[in-house]
């Protein structure tokens, strides 16, 4: 019995454990986070709007910047067998649809979810309207998420597809180009070669 | 010694950010640029994705956070209804490693903007008074108006902009890129429509 309990003490009691370090973790990397997108000026309300009214491309530079180091470093560890994937199911309807009707909450706000959280610690109380908006949104989504499930999610439902494996090129070939790809657009916006209005 | 070396950090720590209010009294926050270079700040923002798929096996997202605390206070007002919703089967209603990250977003907020100076304290941004006035009510409305529908469209979408527009396109998932396009063409719309028409 004692030998029993021993045995099976260990691993519950280091599970618990290890959520309460992934909880401590999350609140470490929510604040670097954080700091980072102040920093980088995407908690401010005019950066934003300034992005969906085409008159400064700061949040451009940092969402691209970011995608460029993460997918060359992911794919990297992913390569040597460090990390796993966490791709969301490619669903056509549900992306398109979700993703304007976002946009259009984004273009109201100007505040992401994200940033909304970043901002409200800048000061800027509004966003606090923007984060429990969010609050009565998500509950509502799960008020029709039967519906949805049986409608808008089965629209052009793909699973875990990949830009490679839709195109048919290898990771090792197609992520250095969309790197580059990437890049140079970039640098294409930086020296205003990309027209603003 | 080290008590002292302690003392000493925490006393120019708190120096810096008063230091640095005191020599930009004029200058508005909202309207200067990011404080530091939007490439270097996407490029740590990738690195910390990095960290983020190593030692806690997830990608950096927010928008869940939301859906998981919308159940809990569901859950508070009527729990069985909240229950029975098809989506919180899958979501559990709770505080997870998501949700720490996001309050870490709000205090990495604070720190960046108390150390930068640039701590607004507002409840309106200048350049929303200017072409909607004064009324604060009227701000709040429009922006919890937001954060609803960006947090539907995010839910039906699978993500916002960092789930997907960091998170899902770095992994190079066919979903996340559509659904990114779809933030910015709905948020590009939707604010044209409100500032210049």
């Amino acid at each position: 019995m004692d030998k029993m309990d021993a045995k099976e003490l260990p691993p519950a009691d280091a599970g618990s454990k290890n959520q309460a370090n992934q909880l401590v973790l999350g609140l470490l990397f929510g604040a670097i986070f954080g700091f980072l997108l102040q920093k980088g000026g995407v908690g401010k309300y005019e950066i934003l709007i300034g992005m969906l009214l085409l008159q400064d491309f700061t949040v451009l530079q940092v969402m691209l910047s970011a995608v460029v180091v993460g997918m060359l470093g992911i794919w990297a560890m992913h390569a040597g067998g460090f990390v796993k994937f966490h791709v969301k199911p490619t669903r056509y309807g549900a992306n398109v649809l979700g993703g304007i009707v976002f946009g259009i909450g984004f273009g109201l706000a100007a505040y992401c979810p994200g940033t909304s959280a970043t901002a409200l610690g800048q000061g800027n109380f509004d966003a606090l309207a923007v984060m429990l908006g969010m609050l009565a949104g998500s509950y509502l989504f799960a008020e029709a998420s039967g519906w949805i499930d049986r409608t808008v999610n089965r629209w052009g439902e793909r699973g875990e597809l990949t830009l490679p494996e839709l195109l048919g090129i290898r990771p090792v070939v197609f992520v250095p180009l969309l790197a580059a790809v990437l890049v140079l657009f970039l640098v294409a916006v930086d020296f205003q070669i990309v027209p603003r209005l | 010694m080290p008590k002292q070396i302690l003392l000493y950090a925490v006393v120019m720590l708190a120096a810096v950010p008063r230091g640095a209010l005191a020599q930009t009294p004029q200058v508005d926050p909202g309207t200067t640029g990011p404080a530091w270079s939007p490439y270097l700040v996407g490029a740590l923002i990738g690195v910390l994705s990095m960290l983020t798929f190593y030692f806690s096996d997830k990608p950096l997202g927010t928008s869940t956070a939301y859906a998981r605390v919308a159940g809990l206070v569901g859950h508070l007002f009527a729990p069985r209804h909240t229950d029975a919703l098809p989506f919180y089967a899958k979501k559990t209603p709770a505080v997870d490693w998501q949700v720490m990250l996001v309050a870490g977003l709000v205090v990495g907020g604070f720190v960046a903007a108390w150390t930068g100076g640039e701590i607004t304290g507002r409840w309106l941004p200048p350049f929303w008074v200017e072409r909607f006035g004064e009324s604060v009510a009227l701000r709040l409305i429009v922006a919890f108006l937001g954060g609803v529908l960006m947090a539907f469209g995010a839910r039906m979408a699978g993500g916002c902009t960092s789930g997907h527009g960091i998170s899902g396109t770095l992994q190079l998932a066919v979903g996340s890129w559509i659904s990114l396009v779809g933030f910015f063409v709905g948020g590009v719309v939707t604010a044209m429509l409100l500032f210049y028409v």
